[in-house]
This record gives C-alpha cells, structure tokens and sequence, in this order.
C-alpha cells in the first residue's frame, strides 16, 4: 500500500520537477474558429438551436452520456412550455421512494427531477464502452481548452487516418482529439435526427445545435451575467466620471 | 492651507458621552480624516487601500459561498454546480470570489512593485514592510487552500503537488506530509481542514493589516520623492484621499466587473471544471496565474545543489526562498536614497527584476521542455542576485542624483522649472 502511495507521489513530484512525459504520438490540431451567436459582450443563447440541440443531445448523445445538473425544469430556459417540460419529463421513469411500505419504486420523471444517468455507475459505462468512460457533459464546454470551438470540431473531425496509421480495433481516428484515437464512434450521420422545425439535419447542423446546447448546459446563467454585467459597467462608467470630476474639484487647490 | 486640521469637537453629547468612555469616534477622526498624508502621492499610492477593500469583497463573497457550500470529497465539485445554477446570484458570488482572489494578487503586487520602486521598505518602515511580506505569505496559503475547494481535477492535483513539496524536507518530510493530509493521500479530512483554514486565515490577514496599519500610521507614508516631509507638504487624509481612493475603487471595479461578468473563467483553468480523480493525472499541472513565477522558481531547481541538498529540496528552498528574501530587503538595499527617481541605476535593475518576474511566470505556465528549463533557471539566478548582490553593491556604487530638500525647494541643476512659492 505504502509503496503505491510513494510512487503516486513521485509521480505528482515528477509532474513538477521533470520534463512532462513525452506527448501522446502526434498533436492535435487546434480546433475549428467558429462564431457563436452567445458569445460577445451582446451574446445571447439561440433558442431555436437550443432546442435543436436539445432533441440531437437526447435522441444521439444521451444513449451514453449522462447530464448530472440537467433537471427536466431547466428545459423551460430553452424556451419549451411547463407543458412541455412535464411531457419531456414523463418520458423517463426515476427511481422514488422508500414508501411506506418502504419499498423503492419507479415512477414517470417530474420537472424537478434531474434526468436519469444512461448508465448506473461508471463501470457499466466503462463496460459497455470498451472501457472508455463517456464522460458527464453538464460542463464540457468549460471543461475542455477551446470550449465550444472544440466541441463542434470533435463532432465534425472524423476521418481516414493517414497512410500508415493503423487505428486500434474499437477506436476511431478523429483530426482534433489529442492522440487522434477516440472510441466515441462517428455518431452523427446526416439526418441522424428529424428536427421538428424543418431545418435540414446535417452532421455540421446537429454538431453546431448541440454545442450550443452544451454550451447552455455548462452557463445556464450566462445571459443573465451578461445582461447584469451591463447594468453594472454603465453604473460604473458614470460612477468613475463623477468621482474624477469630484476629485479634480477637491485637488483643486492643492495642485 | 490644508494642514492645519481642527481637533475633533463633538457636538452631540451622546457621541460625547461615548467618545468619554471608548474613544473610538476619536480614533477614527484621527486615522481617517485627519491622518497627515503627503501631498504629491500619485496613484500607485491607490492599490493599498484597494488591497483592503479586495480583501473585504473576499471575505464578504466567500462567508455567502460558505453557507452554500459542502466541503465534503462526495459533494464539494456539486455543491459548487448548485451555488451556479440554483443559487440566488451565486454565479455572482462565485465568479466575484473565484475573479476577485486574482484581483487581490494583482492590486497586491502591483503595491509591492510600487514598494520596491519608491524604496517604501526604507528605516524607519522596515517592520511596515516586513508585515506586508508576512501578509503575502498568508494571502498565498490562503489562495491555494481555496483553490482546493472546489475539488475539481486541478484542485486536487494541486494539493497533491504542493503538499507533496513538504516531503522533501530530511528525516521529517514523510511525516509532515501524512499529517498535513490527515491521512496517506489528499482525502476528505484534507479537503476539509483546507476549508476551515481557509475560512481562518483571511482573519488571520485582517489582523496582520491591521498591525500594518498601525506601523504606515506610525512614521506616515512614503511618496514619491522619497524624502521626509515637513508638516506644510502633508494634506489631510480626508477628504483628499478619500474622494482619490474612491475614483481609484471605481475604475478598479470597471476591470474587475469586465471579468466578473464577461470573462469569468479566463483566468481560470478548464480541468477545474472536470471532478477531482485521484486516478487521472492531468497532462500538466499548472497553478493559478498568480503563483506562476514561484512555480518557474521551484521547477528551476533540476540537480542536486553541492552534493547535499537533493534537487527537490533546493526547488522547494528556492520557492520559499523567493519570498522569504523580501523579508531582509530593507538591509540588503544599502542605499540611503529611497526613491528610484533619484537612483538612475537602480532605476533599470527595478524594471528588468519586473521584467524578469514576467519571464519567470511565462515559463511557469510551460512545460519545462528544451530552452525554457534554461531561461527558468536564468531568471531564478537574477531575481535572486537582483536582492542579494545587485542591491547591496549598487548602493555603495550608485552616484544618486540630487535629493530636493523638501517639495516646494527645487533642487538647482536639474533643469527643473523652480515650483511657485505658495
């Protein structure tokens, strides 16, 4: 036990003190320079996208990748009603209880419960993933360098490998994932999904819907930042030019 | 003129009768409005009250996060996810606390810079300076302990990294380190004696400013020139530096709000938003910005010093090192002229020391591969010759130019318009 401890140790003093181990064969390439209509001082989440986003997320994503901070009553910010948001509710069913017979039981899913993980623990992910764990996407966006640019260009950046790359069984080459071998497979395919307002599904279509609705997943709050944070700057603004003029007029006779 | 300030008189009895039993209402006046201050403080004189205030919006911020907050390994990463999303304003108070410790790293430095430049640490403010170092030193623990409190990948490899620098100490290191964690790897109990410090120590800071105070009141502040002034070139502390410090505030808070609210995870890192797991190294492990240049200093250190001291334990000596010589700059400076503005020579080692300091986090924030190991190395060798050989030998080399007497008499020579007798 205490050896595992000492070289868990080494390692963490390796990370400091010695070169990094070398990078994993070949560097990824920087992702993608989108535009992103929530993004600026302005920016404000599509809601249109947000809820295409949404049916890409649930009908694709969510066979294997959970969202531990969606409650089914957040989905109202995405612009659906609190009808709506009972019948996407009411579609999953949720573990409830002890009653009083202190029995659990499963029920249909309410607004204010958290939507069901895909799996029950992380080795049941792992098992079914080939020993990859699809990791939770509440916070994706924030949680990679790149934040969104990253997230679309992943979902877009399948491709043959290279001559003379020969890609592990059970993995696939993707341009813009460190060490290019992933296992999540290609998963969007065009018309992967129907969108119920027309718009034609194609994989660059879902992979920018659903960032977006990653992206609002990870910041739910951010419009409201926003809009707070301009209040603030224009109180400021006026606040800094009154005091200047305020301290020129008190400095006045020192100087 | 300005400096002739009326003694306190108090009109009402009640304020009266107080003021007879604690005088408190006295003590204010003479600190707050009538402190003498110098008159041609520019606005580097800014960031120490700005400090103050800094520390207060973390205190105020960070006692709300508290009440929302579970400093337990299972809950800490969600009960940060539920101050985000479903906390009242608590994508505020977090962003303000999480932005607002850089900001008070930033207006910290920046004061310590304007010290270094003035020749503020200069007798008779020797122990004014040498608290603000201990202030430091308590401002660092208490960052890095918060840091940990989230639990995110980064948290933990942070207190892993950091914790484990203890075990270089001889004989004892092993020990000291199973101690600090409460048990044989960051853990629960780590986590949550680092939240109980955490909420100690910025007290702990509110009194060692405190005594800072009581010495910067004892002697008065420095300024610019550099010099001892007399009591016709002091001004009130109220309302000159009031109303100053109050503009100074407002455009520090326009930064401060730009991050807050429309870059708040710039200074950050993105693996602190992935939960802490013990069994995924991160590809390279960085601090907060703010510690960047001790962290070049720590990694500068790849070989064994002389033979005894292992490579480990001389990064770790130099990192403490790095902050520790502050304590002894008041001596190892042995100029008698404090400001830079009468030191020509000085005046280009302080801007390389800043410049150097750049360097140091530039290289802080790579990994130590090929060139940079050795401009780490090069910029650790001059931050520490700047304080120990640089400053004790240009003082006694240094040709200052001509000191002014006082503010109003101009110092012939210099090409300086006389200023108009007042």
């Amino acid at each position: 036990m205490s050896r595992i401890l000492r070289s868990l140790a080494a390692l963490a003093v390796a990370g400091v003190l010695l070169p990094t181990a070398a990078r994993a064969a070949g560097e990824a390439v920087p992702p993608l320079r989108e535009s992103w209509p929530h993004h600026g001082i302005f920016g404000t989440y599509d809601r249109a996208a947000l809820q295409r986003g949404f049916q890409v997320y649930k009908e694709v994503c969510s066979a294997c990748h959970g969202t531990k901070y969606l409650a089914f009553r957040n989905l109202q910010a995405l612009g659906y009603s609190e009808e709506e948001v009972k019948a996407i509710a009411a579609e999953y069913t949720v573990m409830d209880g002890p009653n009083d017979q202190g029995e659990m039981f499963e029920r249909p899913a309410r607004p204010s419960d958290r939507k069901p993980s895909p799996y029950p623990n992380e080795q049941a992910a792992r098992a079914a993933n080939n020993g990859a764990y699809p990791p939770d996407l509440s916070l994706i966006v924030k949680a990679r360098a790149g934040g969104e640019n990253y997230i679309y260009s992943l979902l877009i950046g399948y491709e043959e490998p290279p001559a003379g790359v020969t890609v592990p069984d059970g993995m696939y080459y993707n341009k813009y994932f460190p060490g290019h071998f992933i296992v999540m497979p290609p998963i969007l395919q065009p018309d992967g999904v129907t969108y119920a307002d027309g718009t034609k599904a194609t994989v660059a279509q879902m992979a920018r819907d659903v960032t977006q609705f990653l992206a609002w997943l990870a910041e739910p709050k951010l419009e409201e930042r926003k809009r707070t944070g301009i209040k603030v700057m224009l109180f400021l603004i006026v606040l800094t030019g009154l005091l200047y003029a305020y301290k020129r007029r008190i400095w006045a006779d020192v100087h | 003129m300005a400096s002739d300030v009326e003694p306190l008189v108090l009109k009402s009895p009640t304020l009266r009768w107080i003021e007879h039993r604690l005088p408190i209402i006295g003590f204010g006046y003479r600190h707050l409005v009538a402190y003498q201050t110098p008159r041609n403080l520019n606005y580097w004189w800014n960031f120490g009250s700005l400090a103050g205030i800094c520390l207060m919006l973390q205190i105020v911020t960070g006692v709300v996060l508290a009440m929302h907050y579970t400093p337990h390994v299972a809950h800490a990463f969600d009960s940060v996810e539920h101050i985000m999303r479903d906390v009242n304003w608590g994508w505020l108070l977090r962003y303000a606390h999480a932005n607002g410790a850089s900001m008070f790293f930033l207006v910290v430095y920046i004061h310590i810079f304007r010290g270094l430049y003035y020749g503020s640490y200069k007798a008779p403010r020797e122990l004014l300076w040498m608290l603000g170092v201990v202030i430091l030193f308590l401002m660092m623990a208490t960052a890095f302990m918060g840091y940990v409190l989230p639990w995110g990948q980064m948290s933990f490899w942070a207190a892993t990294v950091i914790t484990n620098l203890f075990s270089a100490i001889p004989l004892v290191g092993e020990s000291i380190v199973t101690w600090l964690w409460g048990g044989f790897s960051v853990d629960n109990p780590t986590l949550q004696r680092f939240f109980s410090l955490h909420y100690l120590l910025p007290f702990v800071i509110v009194g060692v400013v405190f005594l800072h105070l009581v010495a910067l009141h004892t002697h008065g502040s420095n300024n610019p020139v550099g010099i001892d002034l007399t009591k016709k070139d002091k001004i009130p502390f109220h309302p000159y530096y009031t109303v100053k410090d109050m503009f100074g505030l407002a455009v520090f808070l326009l930064v401060f709000a730009g991050f807050v609210f429309f870059a708040p995870n710039v200074l950050g890192h993105p693996d602190n938003y992935i939960p802490a797991n013990p069994l995924v190294t991160p590809p390279h492990i960085v601090p907060e910005w703010y510690f960047l240049p001790f962290y070049a200093i720590l990694r500068a250190i790849t070989f064994d010093i002389f033979w005894i001291i292992p490579a480990k334990l001389g990064g770790v000596i130099a990192m403490f090192a790095a902050v520790g010589v502050l304590f002894f700059l008041p001596w190892l400076d042995t100029s008698k002229v404090r400001s830079a503005r009468y030191r020509p020579i000085y005046r280009i080692f302080f801007w390389l020391l800043v410049v150097d300091c750049f360097i140091l986090g530039y290289v802080g924030a790579h990994p130590p591969e090929g060139f940079l190991v050795t401009l780490g190395l090069i910029a650790t060798i001059w931050y520490f010759a700047h304080f120990l050989i640089i400053l004790p030998i240009l003082g006694k080399l240094e040709r200052p130019l001509p000191v002014p007497e006082s503010l109003s008499t101009p110092v012939l020579g210099r090409g300086m318009a006389p200023a108009p007798a007042e």
